[in-house]
């Protein structure tokens, strides 16, 4: 199952990936962003998945048998931080749009010419 | 069983984040790409990570596509 | 042209690293060093059932400081680009009017949301959830309340109080760490209590009820923020 999962994480990449390589739209290049973020994040936590074994979480497991029953925490800790991070990054960006969309009344990104040499 | 979930979830999550990037307007792509988180999300459950999984479907799929959803509504009234 | 034969050529090339990594990629049969070391002598060092928050905020905790700052950054720099004048709160822009069936369902639900927020992030070293999901919680209530009355504005006062209190306590507690107990966010600061107890754990519940309550109100800011911002005449 874990294969499964860590494949389409690295598909959800690629596919975030050529968004933001290949589309005009800002919108749309920010909507690449998001895609690469959750790909990463399920690469993530999978590479911490033990097969066949709990989540860290010792209500009924003892806690002297858990190091044999539970999943890795540390790579779930870390994306818990990830994803926070990225509502912060992606709004951001959002309300850099909002305000290169005031300047130029455009979303194209090909209207954007002032620092291309 | 677990495996047949992943692979229908899998490839869900990969049609969802192809109609995000190429669909012509913009409110189904933003749509289609909180379906990705959602479905991310299930994924997390599968790998047992229940903490991760709250998240990214409160704040991921939740919080992120109201955001979008405010933006292009700004952007949609000065269009006018 | 040009550009595409690129587009595709670097696609090319960051596929093959990640097929290298694919193939890397063994699955595991038991843990890491560092985290069967956590899960050995987390129950007893920490006190929290729930192992990812105590890596969360005991272990790595000075991580989730360093990164309720840059959430803290987020929301100042998003206020700072779209800052508004005085008379973008005249109630004489244009607001649509909300359904009577919305306005009177939000003033139900609002309440128990924020409850639910609150009991999300007390119970973070127990189950599944803590500060970030609590705050996300409450800071959907907040949006509810903005949907069913577009005039409603966050009040910039509260938030700056509340986000300025919690972060204080948060890093008070880490300091008051160094002094009374082993080292900075040392959890032994109170007692420990028996594992499963809502009053366990040391001061597990209270940092993390201060890192709800402080990325409620960040989530908050940004959401008012954005919402409110009116549009420049032309």
């Amino acid at each position: 199952m874990e294969y499964i999962i860590i494949s389409t994480g690295f598909a959800l990449m690629l596919l975030g990936l050529w968004g933001i390589l290949s589309q005009k739209n800002l919108i749309k290049i920010i909507l690449g962003f998001t895609i690469f973020n959750t790909g990463i994040n399920i690469v993530m936590v999978s590479i911490g998945y033990v097969r066949g074994k709990a989540a860290p979480i010792l209500d009924v497991i003892k806690p002297s048998e858990a190091a044999s029953k539970i999943v890795d925490p540390i790579p779930q800790a870390l994306v818990l931080t990830a994803i926070v991070i990225g509502l912060g990054v992606t709004a951001l960006m959002l309300v850099y749009v909002l305000k290169l969309h005031r300047e130029k009344n455009s979303l194209d990104i090909n209207s954007f010419k002032d620092l291309k040499w | 069983m677990f495996i047949a979930i992943a692979i229908v979830i899998g490839v869900a999550s990969l049609i969802g984040g192809y109609i995000a990037i190429h669909h012509e307007k913009l409110s189904v792509a933003v749509i289609a790409s909180g379906l990705v988180s959602l479905f991310a999300s299930i994924i997390f459950l599968l790998l047992a990570a229940p903490d991760v999984a709250m998240t990214e479907a409160s704040i991921g799929s939740g919080l992120t596509t109201l955001i979008f959803f405010y933006v292009l509504n700004k952007i949609r009234q000065r269009n006018d | 042209m040009i550009k595409k034969i690129l587009i595709i050529g670097v696609l090319a090339v960051v596929g093959l690293i990640f097929f290298d990594l694919f193939n890397a990629y063994q699955g595991n049969e038991s843990l890491s060093k560092t985290a069967n070391y956590y899960a050995e002598n987390g129950a007893s060092q920490v006190g929290a059932a729930n192992l990812v928050t105590a890596i969360v905020v005991t272990y790595r905790g000075l991580d989730t400081l360093g990164e309720v700052t840059i959430l803290f950054l987020t929301a100042a720099i998003i206020s700072f680009i779209l800052k508004f004048r005085e008379e973008d709160f005249m109630p004489n822009r244009s607001v649509r009017v909300t359904s009577e069936l919305l306005d009177s369902a939000a003033q139900v639900i609002v309440p128990v949301i924020f409850m639910v927020g609150v009991y999300i992030f007390m119970n973070g070293h127990l189950t599944p959830g803590g500060g970030f999901q609590g705050g996300a919680v409450i800071a959907s209530g907040v949006l509810l309340m903005i949907m069913a009355n577009p005039n409603f504005g966050v009040s910039h006062k509260v938030i700056a109080v509340v986000e300025s209190i919690s972060g204080i306590a948060f890093v008070l507690i880490g300091v008051l760490g160094i002094v009374l107990a082993g080292g900075f966010l040392d959890n032994t600061l109170l007692p420990l209590g028996k594992l499963g107890d809502l009053f366990s754990a040391g001061v597990i519940p209270v940092i993390y009820t201060f890192v709800g309550l402080k990325v409620g109100a960040e989530l908050s800011n940004i959401i008012g923020t954005i919402s409110h911002v009116q549009n420049e005449k032309n």
